[in-house]
């Protein structure tokens, strides 16, 4: 029997642990067992690991050690950072802005703070995802006290100006949070010019292990801890750390910043590739996201008249992954807010495949997934009510413009 | 996340495609919800002669529709009429639970193509 050719593009969902990576943990959870905070040699070679993890999490983002502060993940990461900074600032303000196209981390977190009696502005975007740097202008009052743009949009990709961004905020001495997890280690990230004050980042989506992220915290920013318990983090972040994981992380982000250029411009010609490729061999297909300000992993494309499930259905009997902005695959009755925030209808939303590419992607892959995907768009087309019926396009869809 | 039955009706659905000569056309949902579901008949002597589907949708959209067609196919309109989105879901093996009110319409779609028939009959 011949094995079915497997090709992931979900490298925007997860990665694999690189083996060196994974060798590192494993070696932290057997030999190198120690607390950190313990007195003895354990202790002193765990404590070690743990100082050169932090090195190296904040050498990749131009940041100091003590700003550093490792949690579980992306989403701990954003909590910790606007609910941190919401409640210690509440004297300052109590107002706060992000964008319509943020992870749920951001935005899910913004709208409870919302109900703890914070206001909230969330900043619109235009076709390509982007935020209107006049838009923040506007928005900004004298009570506002933190602003929160992603780097890069995980579902299309979409570049944000957050060196705008960061100067804007500097000027106006507002807090600047970016969830950078989608852009550490495929985009260059430096703090201090960029202006960050808070940036959240997540381990497994740079193929370090999975609960593992961390939180930038700029010098002298005064955060409000979610938990408590022991002195460690700073107190921000109590618990016996996750040194396994926080090795493991902090190895994977070294590499990631390391191999960044090469491995940007590689992915970065796949992916143009591929989307060109696409767009000729198939009809009614539309790029979702910008075309150039675009992080070099990310394919998002609408196959209008089919469905999003579907596809990723007949694509993984191909052994293709790839996600959906398709409301099937989110589990509620409405596709994804980012393509819906982009003024996409819900029709052309619900037929979107997001194929994010990685370290083990070839040419080879994508010419594999080019030959297999027009004939799914077929046979899916061939039995959609929606095609070839010379409706008008979209013509019961509201635009958010 | 579906059964086998699910995906056999997925990938080989049966019935796909429309009926020129249709008595009874019925369609379901709404393409901003996901799914879309026309269902065409052709009736004689109160006897479903031919049915074809033509569905946007996810698998389990796809599968209902494509095992509601072989349900009742070469069945009486009154039988067909005792279909059910439930009936048909278990014909399948069942369906993961968030499937079963936004993609389980097949019957509906089979209900208003019946209706449509029998408003034609009676001009």
């Amino acid at each position: 029997m011949i094995e079915l050719r497997k090709v992931y593009l979900d490298h925007s969902a997860t990665t694999p642990v690189r083996p060196e990576v994974a060798e590192l943990v494993r070696e932290y959870m057997t030999r190198c067992f120690g607390n950190p905070s313990s007195v003895h040699s354990f202790g002193r070679e765990a404590k070690a690991g743990l100082t050169k993890a932090r090195e190296q999490a904040a050498g990749a983002i131009g940041a100091h050690t003590e700003e550093i502060i490792f949690t579980s993940g992306g989403t701990e990461a954003d909590n910790l950072a606007l609910r941190g900074a919401a409640y210690a600032y509440a004297n300052k303000g109590k107002h706060l802005i992000t964008s319509a196209v943020e992870h749920h981390a951001v935005l899910d977190t913004c709208k409870e703070l919302e109900k703890e009696g914070y206001s909230l502005t969330v900043l619109p975007v235009d076709e390509y995802g982007l935020i209107r740097m006049n838009d923040l202008r506007r928005a900004i009052t004298p009570e506002t006290i933190l602003i929160s743009v992603m780097h890069v949009n995980n579902e299309v990709g979409t570049i944000e100006p957050i060196e705008e961004i960061g100067a804007l905020a500097k000027e106006r001495g507002i807090l600047f949070h970016t969830d950078a997890v989608q852009s550490l280690g495929k985009i260059p990230i430096d703090v201090k010019k960029m202006n960050i004050d808070l940036l959240s980042a997540s381990g497994h989506k740079i193929y370090g292990p999975k609960g593992t992220g961390f939180l930038y915290a700029k010098r002298g920013i005064k955060l409000h801890p979610l938990v408590f318990g022991g002195g460690q983090e700073r107190k921000l972040r109590p618990g016996t750390e996750n040194l396994p994981g926080i090795v493991g992380l902090g190895l994977a982000a070294a590499l990631a910043v390391r191999e960044m250029d090469m491995e940007t411009a590689r992915l970065q010609k796949l992916r143009d590739y591929m989307i060109k490729e696409i767009l000729e061999k198939i009809n009614d297909v539309q790029l979702n996201g910008h075309p150039d300000i675009r992080v070099s992993s990310n394919v998002n494309i609408s196959f209008k008249y089919v469905e999003g499930e579907s596809l990723l259905l007949s694509l993984d009997m191909k052994g293709i992954a790839a996600s959906s902005g398709s409301a099937c695959t989110s589990g509620s009755l409405d596709p994804s807010h980012v393509l819906t925030a982009m003024g996409i209808c819900h029709e052309v939303a619900h037929g979107s495949v997001r194929m994010t590419l990685g370290h083990d992607n070839t040419e080879e892959d994508i010419k594999y997934v080019l030959e297999a995907l027009p004939p799914i768009v077929d046979r899916l087309r061939a039995m959609s009510p929606l095609y070839q019926q010379n409706r008008k396009e979209c013509a019961g869809c509201t635009l958010k413009k | 996340m579906y059964t086998e039955k699910v995906m056999d009706h997925f990938t080989n659905p049966r019935n796909v495609g429309e009926i020129e000569n249709a008595n009874g056309v019925g369609e379901v949902g709404n393409a901003s919800c996901g799914d879309i579901m026309r269902i065409y008949l052709l009736v004689e002597d109160n006897i479903i002669k031919d049915i074809k589907f033509k569905t946007f949708g996810c698998g389990a959209a796809i599968a209902t529709s494509s095992m509601v067609t072989e349900m009742v196919k070469g069945r009486t309109l009154a039988e067909a009429l005792e279909v059910t989105n439930k009936a048909i879901a278990e014909a399948l093996g069942g369906l993961p639970p968030v499937k079963m009110h936004c993609s389980n319409l097949a019957a509906d779609a089979l209900k208003r193509a019946i209706e449509d028939y029998q408003a034609g009959q009676a001009s």
